[in-house]
């Protein structure tokens, strides 16, 4: 792998090199490298790009990491993924996407990614898109994220996009099972002209399921964003959706929060906000000797963190 | 030493009038001095106290902190100079944690959580419940409040302004809060200035400024000024029928 791959490695996996575990190194658009374990199984699939990720029931403690990478202009890279978690299992799952543009073409990604989480099973699933480069092409990640969760499953989902994507668009379907649990949090900062959408639905389908989505943006510059995140509840269920964004500059933020309840005893709350940073915040921060841009910057980690 | 010279600070009426909240404020306060600051609401008490930290810019009038004119100095570089201003009603931060304040405010990225923990324990916050907490919404009054002067304390600054720091505190933490002050002025490295109505606290005090409408009504030595206002306090008194005491 070339260096400029690894540094993108390191932004959206923190990997220096490669992770103990079952890994699958993807490199524009094409297996870079591969490791299986005795409880992991990774296969490429046969009638389209993509592999399967399967873990055997009762696999404790450990991790996945599938992280792609696009370094070459012009490149339009569609990728199934397909992960089948066995009962009872607990495992980590690092994916996500660093494209390193130095064209004038569109480099994009668009993964679809479907989970078949067994019962009691839990996972934890990081994904972290990325983008950089000095050319003027379009950086693009358009990934669709599917979850099963069966009886007593568990995820918890963080989905972070800073940096350098020029346009996404995002899709996470979830269904939960009884008392099964999915928590998304869900972190977006957008500047220039990037746009950016989100659409997260989960459906609470057994008694005692919950779902949360937390999502926390900042749209900077002439940026746009669009959130609807949907949670309907079909039994007794617990659902809530909270979606937090700081608008800046002459950004535009639209947030579409949905509840739905199909079911007497389900219990679902929304809650969504969009404002600038508090004068009064930066003016803090200043008496503590930072300066004005130092201040801002800081409340924007502080939020996003 | 803190030096205000003849301070003004005006702002247009609804109804396009002059608005004057300072009038013409001269107050000198010696290097390690405790100084409480009382009077009536809206006499211009915060208005001078932010005017000190840069947060107001006066409409005229001088400020010098140790020789320096501070007038027309950025808050920043007030705060680089060791000016610290705790608020009255201090901001909340979505994200940030009672560390990351507390580094902040003492200027150490990589603040000592023992280091942390002090500072909150001398506002009478249990530091194991708070340090890793945001100073978000899930936070009562009283606790930002508590949090804002655990700041200061870490910031250690030449010059610590606190706005009415007993507001919206319980009775426990306020006695914390006043043996603080009492340590901070026995060691002798600040100047203190403490806006407060708080008899507990102007006890503490070496002298007593009274501001009212917008200037200085008294400025002598404790002794001296606290009798006056307490007799101004007593229902029936000379200053509830107009006079002076």
């Amino acid at each position: 792998m070339e260096q400029v791959d690894w540094k993108i490695l390191r932004e959206i996996a923190d990997l220096e090199k490669t992770p103990q575990g079952a890994y699958n190194f993807r490199v524009n658009g094409a297996l870079d490298s591969r490791q299986t374990t005795a409880n992991i199984d990774i296969v490429s699939k046969q009638d389209k790009p993509g592999i399967d990720i399967i873990v055997k029931p009762g696999t404790k403690k450990e991790s996945v990491h599938i992280p792609v990478v696009l370094s070459a202009t012009g490149l339009t890279d569609v990728v199934y993924n397909d992960f089948y978690i066995g009962e009872g299992a607990d495992v980590d799952i690092v994916a996500g996407c660093g494209i390193h543009n130095t064209g004038c073409e569109t480099a994009q990604h668009d993964g679809i990614h479907v989970f078949h989480i067994g019962k009691n099973a839990r996972v934890r699933y990081v994904e972290r898109h990325y983008g950089e480069g000095p050319g003027t092409g379009e950086n693009i990640l358009n990934p669709r994220t599917e979850v099963y969760l069966e009886e007593g499953a568990s995820i918890t989902m963080e989905m972070t996009q800073i940096r350098g994507v020029d346009s996404t668009i995002r899709d996470t379907v979830v269904e939960v099972a009884a008392g099964g649990e999915c928590i998304i949090n869900e972190k977006l900062l957008t500047d220039g002209a990037q746009r950016a959408e989100s659409n997260v639905e989960i459906i609470l389908t057994g008694e005692d399921a919950t779902g949360r989505v937390v999502s926390r943006s900042v749209a900077k510059g002439e940026s746009v964003q669009v959130f609807r995140p949907c949670m309907t509840g079909k039994d007794k269920c617990f659902g809530h959706v909270q979606c937090d964004s700081i608008i800046m500059d002459t950004a535009k933020i639209k947030s579409i929060p949905a509840i739905d309840a199909q079911s007497v005893d389900a219990q679902l709350i929304h809650e969504a906000a969009i404002g600038k940073i508090a004068g009064d915040q930066i003016l803090k921060l200043m008496t503590l000797g930072l300066t004005e841009e130092e201040a801002e910057e800081k409340i924007l980690e502080g939020f996003l963190n | 030493m803190l030096e205000i010279s003849h301070l003004r600070y005006d702002v247009t009426a609804e109804d396009g009038g002059a608005l004057d909240i300072l009038k013409d404020v001269s107050l000198t306060v010696e290097t390690g001095k405790l100084v409480v600051i009382t009077g009536p609401n809206g006499g211009g008490k915060t208005t001078l106290a932010r005017a000190i930290m840069g947060l107001n810019q006066p409409t005229g009038g001088t400020i010098h902190w140790n020789g320096q004119d501070i007038t027309n100095l950025s808050i920043t570089e007030r705060a680089k100079l060791g000016v610290s201003y705790g608020f009255q009603q201090p901001p909340r931060f979505k994200g940030l944690r009672v560390k990351d304040l507390l580094a902040l405010a003492a200027g150490k990225p990589d603040l000592a959580p023992g280091e942390g923990c002090q500072y909150l324990t001398q506002v009478g916050l249990c530091a194991d419940d708070y340090i890793d907490r945001e100073v978000d919404a899930s936070l009562s009054g009283g606790e930002v409040k508590r949090i804002e002067i655990a700041t200061i304390l870490a910031r250690g600054a030449g010059l610590m302004i606190f706005d009415e720091p007993e507001a919206g505190i319980d009775l426990w933490s306020f006695a914390k809060l006043t043996e603080t002050f009492e340590r901070i002025h026995k060691q002798g490295n600040a100047t203190l200035l403490i806006i407060s109505h708080q008899e507990r606290i102007i006890q503490l005090a070496d002298e007593i400024v009274v501001v009212e409408k917008g200037e200085v009504a008294h400025h002598g030595p404790r002794e001296e000024i606290f009798p006056r206002i307490m007799a101004r306090t007593i229902p029936g008194c000379g200053y509830m029928k107009g006079g002076e005491s």
